[in-house]
């Protein structure tokens, strides 16, 4: 979460105080991401270093002091609106691991595993559907923010479906020896080289 | 008193070697006002489940309870006759009869309880409105929407005096939005009183459900528990 775009973002608008900034990017958050006053201080005295943005009065230290975005912050801020994240390499997840040493490990019942890690994705899916509930109190910012969440928490879901499906159909075809090696799972996809 | 009851139910199609257990052992309650959802991959017997819950086939062992009324103590017509006045089905693919517009299809199954034509379509009308489809009444299904003929299917399926929705994935090929556009409907229709189950393999939909079931192989195996407030989800991690 790049904390110091967002700030930008928000200084488009015009100048603003820290505080105020602050108070911005938890409700423009639907405040699920609680932001630290230190943190947005510290951040607008980065901004202001590299030149992005500047105070309105730069001797005064006090809460009431103004920021304001300068050109080259709208330039850096246009070019990482349009920077795709880097999604290229599959990320180090605990849960996909849990499932291929749960498929290793005798005794363990790999889709009693999986059902546990459904079972508590699911209980978290429901909590975010009922903030849904009540449209008058759902802003778009909020929307956006937990329809982010409940596609990605819907997203692992459907991955653990087609891991219990894939196991199932896999131990009635050929049961896997034993002793084989974990598959390798050093970065194959979109590898930087 | 539940709405609906499942005790023990199973339903094995075919026999000796050849036999298939579609569902076995089944427990289910729903009690008036509540959304369960039903959770479980193609052949888990999910849609089974639905069809003798809403009395469409009969269990092979076990009881279902509508209403606090044995199906297996009910003859066909007081079965055919609660199906008509207590039970609301939505289907995957909607159901609705092309020859007759929304108005009609939605006052049908009152008409077939033998309420006047010009009564039943005026409870119809009102159920539309609620539902936001006022001004397609006089539309026939091919001249809807996807999302909206699935309202119009959830209409006749709440209209009238139905307490208990019985639902098999009810958003079907529908985009994110119009299934969340569903599943309101049916949420609010919850709120009023009405029992619901939906059965379905989207996680998404079922987190609607005050309770979701999961089913596999059959066999129910394992249920969430009541849905924690919002607050747990926004406790905020930082101070400054």
């Amino acid at each position: 979460m790049s904390i110091r775009h967002a700030l930008l973002g928000l200084l488009t608008e015009g100048p603003k105080y820290g505080l105020q900034l602050r108070q911005e990017f938890e409700a423009g958050t639907g405040e699920v991401w609680p932001l630290n006053v230190g943190q947005v201080y510290t951040t607008l005295q980065r901004l202001e270093r590299d030149g992005l943005v500047e105070s309105e009065d730069a001797a005064d230290d006090s809460p009431q002091k103004g920021f304001r975005i300068t050109a080259e912050g709208e330039q850096e801020l246009a070019g990482w609106l349009r920077t795709p994240p880097d999604l290229s390499s599959p990320p180090r997840d605990e849960l996909v691991i849990k499932v291929l040493v749960a498929v290793r490990v005798p005794g363990v019942d790999v889709h009693d595993v999986i059902q546990v890690h459904r079972h508590y994705l699911v209980e978290l899916m429901q909590q975010w559907t009922r903030l849904k509930e009540d449209e008058a109190q759902f802003d778009l910012n909020f929307a956006l923010v937990v329809d982010a969440e409940l596609f990605r928490l819907d997203s692992v879901v459907r991955w653990l479906d087609s891991a219990d499906g894939r196991i199932k159909r896999a131990s009635v075809e050929a049961p896997a020896p034993a002793g084989l090696p974990l598959p390798k799972l050093r970065r194959r996809v979109g590898q930087h080289t | 008193m539940n709405m609906l009851e499942l005790v023990g139910v199973s339903k094995i199609y075919g026999e000796g070697p050849n036999a298939v257990h579609a569902i076995s052992d089944v427990d289910l309650a729903v009690e008036p006002g509540a959304l369960v959802a039903v959770m479980g991959a193609s052949g888990s017997g999910k849609s089974t489940l639905l069809t003798i819950a809403g009395s469409l086939e009969k269990p092979t062992s076990g009881q279902v309870l509508v209403a606090g009324r044995s199906l297996a103590a009910m003859s066909r017509s007081a079965q055919a006759r609660l199906r008509r006045r207590s039970i609301g089905f939505v289907f995957q693919d909607y159901n609705l009869l092309a020859g007759l517009s929304a108005i009609e299809n939605v006052s049908l199954p009152l008409e077939l309880d033998g309420i006047p034509a010009k009564k039943a379509q005026a409870i119809g009308r009102e159920t539309l409105d609620d539902l936001g489809l006022a001004d397609r009444a006089s539309y026939f299904p091919d001249e809807l929407s996807g999302g909206e003929r699935q309202r119009v299917a959830i209409a006749r399926a709440v209209v009238g005096e139905r307490r208990l929705l019985l639902a098999d994935e009810p958003s079907g090929a529908l985009d994110s939005a119009n299934g969340e556009a569903v599943m309101r409907l049916v949420l609010a229709a919850c709120r009023r009183g009405v029992a619901a189950v939906v059965v379905t393999h989207d996680a998404q939909l079922a987190s609607w459900a005050d309770r979701v079931v999961f089913l596999r192989d059959g066999r129910v195996v394992d249920q969430t528990s009541p849905v924690l407030g919002p607050d747990s989800l926004l406790t905020p991690t930082s101070n400054p």
